[in-house]
Formats: C-alpha cells, structure tokens, sequence
C-alpha cells in the first residue's frame, strides 16, 4: 500500500482583477502521484510548476484564498483538514525553501529541538549539525547570522531529527557546498532505506538521479509521467513524454536544446493536454481534451501518444 | 561578551546625548526667533492690566533693563547661559521660578501620562492580539469597530462626555481640578488625588487604546501570515503556542518602540485632557502660557517637552538594542 496517495488535486486561486471580474488561476490541476515507502520520488520540473503548493496541499497549510479539489489519502485513509493538523509535524515533515522559514528571532538549536517528539532534543540536535558539519556555536545563532548554505542545512536538520514517515524536500539543496549536498542526498537514501518515504522537490534532475528511485516530471501544474530512475539515460528514448524528453534534452550535459515557448499562463489554461501548445507531436486530438494519467511500462504517462 | 554589549551601550549612549544636546541647543534657538517674532510683547504681558499706567520712558527704562534693545543674537547668549547655569527665569503668570513651577506640574502631568500610556499599552496590546488572533470572527470585527471609531475620535470631545457621563450624570467622580477644592494641602490624600486622576487618565487611555490594538494587529497579521510562522503550523504548532512562541517575540518589538515613540503622542493628548478637565498638568500650563504671553514658562515647557520625547524615543532605541538580537550581535550600533 502506498503511503500517500494524490488522486487528480487540482488548486486554484482566485483573484479579482478591476470590479467584480474574477480571474481564476489553475496552478495544480489534476495531479496524481504516489509516494511509497523505502522510496524516494523526485519532483521535477520548471518554476512555477506548482511543486512547492503539492507540499503545502500535502501539509494542509496552503493560503486561505486556495481552492482544492481531488483527494489526498495517507497510509490508506483520507487526509483530512483534521488528521492533517494532527500528523503534520510528527508523521509527515517539511523542509521548507528559503531561510525566510525559520523564525528570525529564535536562535536556530531551538528551532531545530522544536522537531524533536521524543528523547533528547539536545542530543538529537547536536548530533544532525554534527553531521551536517555545523559548528557547535551555531546552535546559539540566530538565522540572520548564517549563510545560506548553514541555513539549508539548519532546514534540513529540523526534518531528519523529527523521525516521520513521510519527508517532503522542497529544494533542499541550492547554496550548499557539494561536500553537503552529497551527505544530504546520503541522508535521505539511508531514511528511506529505514522505510520512510522522501518527496524531493528540486530542479536540480542530477543529483536527484544519483538517489531517486523515481521521478516525477511537473509541467504547468501536473504530473506528465513518472518514471523508474534508470528511464533517464542516452537521448531519453525510454522517457514516455514528449515533455519529459524534451527536459532532459535540455540539459547542459545533455544536448542543451531549449524547448521553445514557455508554460502556459496558469489563468488561461489550454483546453486540451497542457503541453500541446509546445509539443511537436501534437494533433489536433491533443487539443480537445485532458489525456488521462495511464500506466505505461512500469511508469506513468499523461499523453495519449507515448509509447 | 557582557563587556563588549556595555561598553557599546556606554558609546550609543554618549552618540545620543551629544545628539540630545545638538536638538536642544536647535530647539532653543528656533522658539526663540519665534517667540522673538511673535506678536507677544514682554513687557506688555509682564505689566498687564496696569499697562495703561505705564509711560513709554518708563517702558524703555524696562526694556532697557532686560536687555531688550540688544541685537536678538545678545539676548539669546543671555537667555541661553542663564539656562545653563540652570536658571529658567521667573513665570510671568505665577510670580515664581519656571523649573519650579514646572517640576511640580511635571509630576501631576507624569503620574496622569504614565497611567494612561500604561493601560492604553497594555490593553491595546492585547487587543490587538486577540483580534488578530481571530481574525474576520466577530471579536475582531467588535474590537476594529471600536478602534475605528475611538480613533477618529477627539480628545477633548471624549472628555466632556466623560464629564457629563460619570462627573454630572453618575457624580461617581470630581468635575475637574487635580485635588479637591476647599480643602488645605496638607490635608489632601493620595486616594483623593487617584479619585481626581481616574477621568482624565481614562479619557486619554480610551484613547490610545485604538492606535496601538491596530497597529498590534495589522502587525501580528503581517506575522501570522509569513513563512515562518508557515513553517511552525507544517511543524504542528498552532493556537496560543505557536502564537506564544513566534508571534509574541516578534511583534513585542515594534510593539514597544510605538510605545515609546507615542511619549509625543502623549504630551499632546494630554494638553487637551488637562484643559477639559483642568487638571493642574504640564499641558494646562502650557495653553495658560501661550495664551497670556508668558514668554519664560512658554520657552521652559518647550524644552522639558522636547527632552520628555527625546528620553522617550532613546528608550525605545535601548530596548531595541537590548531585546533584538539582529542589532545587538551583528552591528553593535
């Protein structure tokens, strides 16, 4: 069973723009992806994607102004508002973005012990910045006195010393020096390998590679495919969506062509598949409804060409 | 550590004081050229009604004697070292010493401001807390209406209806005064004057009350709305918790600096309130001085409320200094 499962969520913000005219922005639409446990899921994909509003959705802390539709179950049970409020924090964790998530007067020890449910905090905590290679007095700073990378990795810490089920990484790496990217990523692999499950959240598809088991490719707002990690390989001829190899084509190691255009503007939204609009295999079939998500060779697939 | 931290507070406070002197010294000299320039005639205001009897020899002879006909730069230089040896002058409507009269009035006007800078504080506060803490429920909508209303509302208006409410209607409390009329000095007691302090403090407290809940709560709002207090309900915090452990110590600061910072607001207020219910404050005495022209006890409240402010505005500096650790472990002022 599947430890959490994300069934067509779609979230949607409405703003008004001059009078009473209503603009709605369909930032996640239709979304499904599953996260076992012992595995790590890396989410990819361009900004602006809607990565970062999964991990609220998923946490139940996104702004009030939100609309959400579709279902969210963890450990076989509907997530609702209520079981959100009381896992979040022990059951499932996040490692939020940017510095801006710690609390700029507390000092950072601090907030990393508030993870701690059970045994000692202190230990807990002296332990993960030892091995995250933060001094002994960092403990006693204040956010505002560390760099960017220390603060990645105060982050960080506040989820691993927190023993979840479910860790969900939003960006966890950006502006930390390779050393400690190498022992985060180690970090993750060796939790799930305990059986907790990892989302990981990033752009950065490499090293997301060197842990993942699979990953996830986000386009304007929803899942193109999932793939087992080993798919991503040569010219991504076993990828099964155009975007997905298109993405992996860009990279700089890769062939480094640009995909041309760019993702559609979450207001006004394409009435057929999402990536239509770009994709060079598209008919005019793709342009007339929302290909379902199907089960394609052990992976998943939102395009009724793939193969 | 410890040494560093008061060796810095001794240097941020020596900073301040010479920055104190500068403005006082500026502050004199501007109400100077102003009274100087003003329609008030010193000698005038000195003989009063008797003016008529006054021949314009005899005036000059006056003149003369105060150094009146001196270039405005000398009478200053006279003014100005008097001050420093601590002599403000002799008030014209009092016939007595100005820092006397002002010392006296002083503590009437303080024990009055603090009463009403304390409640309005930490009322205010906590108002502005719980409606932010609820906000769009009906407690918030119940305490920004009455903020909104308070706050367009005028002092001295305030106070009469205080008056006609608990003074005339209710007679729970006196009409005006600071202590009872008829009755000897040494026979007054200190329940007589808090009895005299309740209305006007009251008044003032009402008030105040208004600014700081709203400011409290578009504060805390702006603070329940950011990424860390985000990050704290991923966490499982929530409630008075995590309102205790992230909101309090952020939103206490600018809290406290607008506490401090409102000493001007204060004086102000106060001036009106003293007024309507002449109570015998620093305010009172200085709506008596500029309306009878009595240039010395004008110029000496002048600058004892200059000093009250400033002493004000560097507390607030000094808890700030002291409580943020954004100043006071990374620039050391």
């Amino acid at each position: 069973m599947s430890i959490l499962e994300v069934e067509d969520l779609s979230i949607s913000f409405k703003q008004y723009t001059g009078g009473l005219k209503q603009k709605h922005h369909h930032v996640i639409t239709d979304l499904t992806v599953t996260l076992e446990a012992g595995e790590i899921l890396a989410v990819v994909g361009a900004s602006g994607s809607g990565k970062s509003l999964l991990a609220h959705a998923i946490l139940g802390i996104l702004p009030s102004n939100a609309g959400m539709s579709g279902t969210i179950k963890y450990a076989g049970d509907e997530l609702t508002a209520a079981r959100q409020r009381a896992v979040r924090g022990k059951e499932i964790v996040l490692v939020p973005q940017s510095v801006n998530y710690l609390d700029p007067l507390m000092r950072v020890g601090a907030q990393v012990r508030t993870s701690v449910k059970q045994g000692d905090a202190i230990r807990a905590q002296r332990k993960v910045f030892q091995r995250y290679h933060l001094k002994s007095d960092v403990e006693n700073m204040y956010p505002f006195q560390l760099s960017g990378g220390m603060a990645r990795r105060t982050l960080l810490s506040t989820a691993m010393v927190s023993e979840a089920n479910v860790i969900i990484a939003d960006e966890p790496t950006p502006g930390m020096d390779p050393a400690v990217i190498v022992e985060a990523l180690h970090h993750f692999r060796e939790l799930a390998d305990n059986g907790c499950a990892v989302m990981l959240i990033t752009h950065d598809i490499e090293s997301a590679l060197k842990i993942a088991d699979k990953i996830a490719v986000f386009y304007a707002g929803t899942t193109v495919e999932v793939a087992p990690v080993d798919d991503f390989f040569g010219n991504g001829e076993a990828l099964r969506h155009p975007y997905s190899k298109a993405l992996w084509r860009a990279l700089p190691q890769n062939d480094f062509i640009p995909i041309r255009g760019s993702q559609p503007d979450p207001s006004a939204l394409p009435s057929g598949c999402l990536f239509a609009p770009r994709c060079e295999k598209a008919t005019l079939e793709c342009g007339q409804a929302r290909p379902e998500m199907r089960n394609l060779r052990n992976g998943m697939v939102r395009c009724i060409h793939a193969t | 550590m410890n040494k560093r931290v008061n060796r810095h507070i001794g240097l941020f406070l020596l900073l301040k004081s010479v920055r104190m002197a500068t403005l006082l010294v500026a502050i004199c000299f501007i109400s100077f050229l102003l009274i100087k320039n003003s329609p008030i005639d010193p000698i005038q205001a000195y003989i009063g009604a008797d003016m008529l009897k006054v021949g314009p020899e005899q005036r000059e002879k006056i003149a003369e004697h105060w150094g009146l006909d001196q270039p405005i730069i000398v009478q200053f230089v006279s003014w100005g070292s008097a001050l420093l040896t601590g002599d403000l002058g002799t008030s014209m409507i009092y016939r007595r010493p100005v820092a006397e009269i002002i010392h006296e009035r002083f503590l009437h006007s303080f024990v009055l401001m603090i009463t009403a800078w304390v409640l309005s504080g930490i009322i205010g506060f906590a108002m502005g807390v719980i409606s932010a803490m609820k906000k769009d429920t009906w407690v918030d909508k119940f305490i920004k209406w009455y903020c909104y209303t308070l706050a367009s509302t005028p002092t001295f208006w305030l106070g009469l209806l205080m008056l006609i409410v608990f003074a005339v209607w209710l007679g729970w409390f006196p009409v005006g005064l600071g202590v009872p009329a008829g009755v000897l000095a040494e026979n007054v007691t200190i329940a007589d004057r808090i009895h005299h302090l309740i209305l006007p403090a009251m008044t003032l407290s009402v008030i105040g009350v208004a600014n700081v809940a709203l400011h409290t709560r578009q504060k805390l709002l702006d603070v329940l709305a950011s990424e860390y207090v985000l990050f704290a309900r991923a966490r499982g915090e929530h409630g008075f918790g995590l309102f205790w452990r992230h909101g309090l110590r952020n939103v206490a600061m600018p809290a406290i600096t607008l506490q401090f910072a409102a000493f001007s607001e204060l004086f102000g207020g106060a001036v009106l309130a003293e007024q309507v219910f002449s109570y015998p404050g620093l305010g009172q005495a200085t709506v008596e001085a500029g309306l009878r022209g009595d240039v010395p006890l004008l110029l000496g409240l002048v600058i004892c409320s200059a000093l009250f402010v400033f002493v004000g505005n560097v507390i607030a500096d000094l808890i700030y200094y002291v409580l943020d650790p954004r100043i006071r472990e990374r620039r050391m002022i």
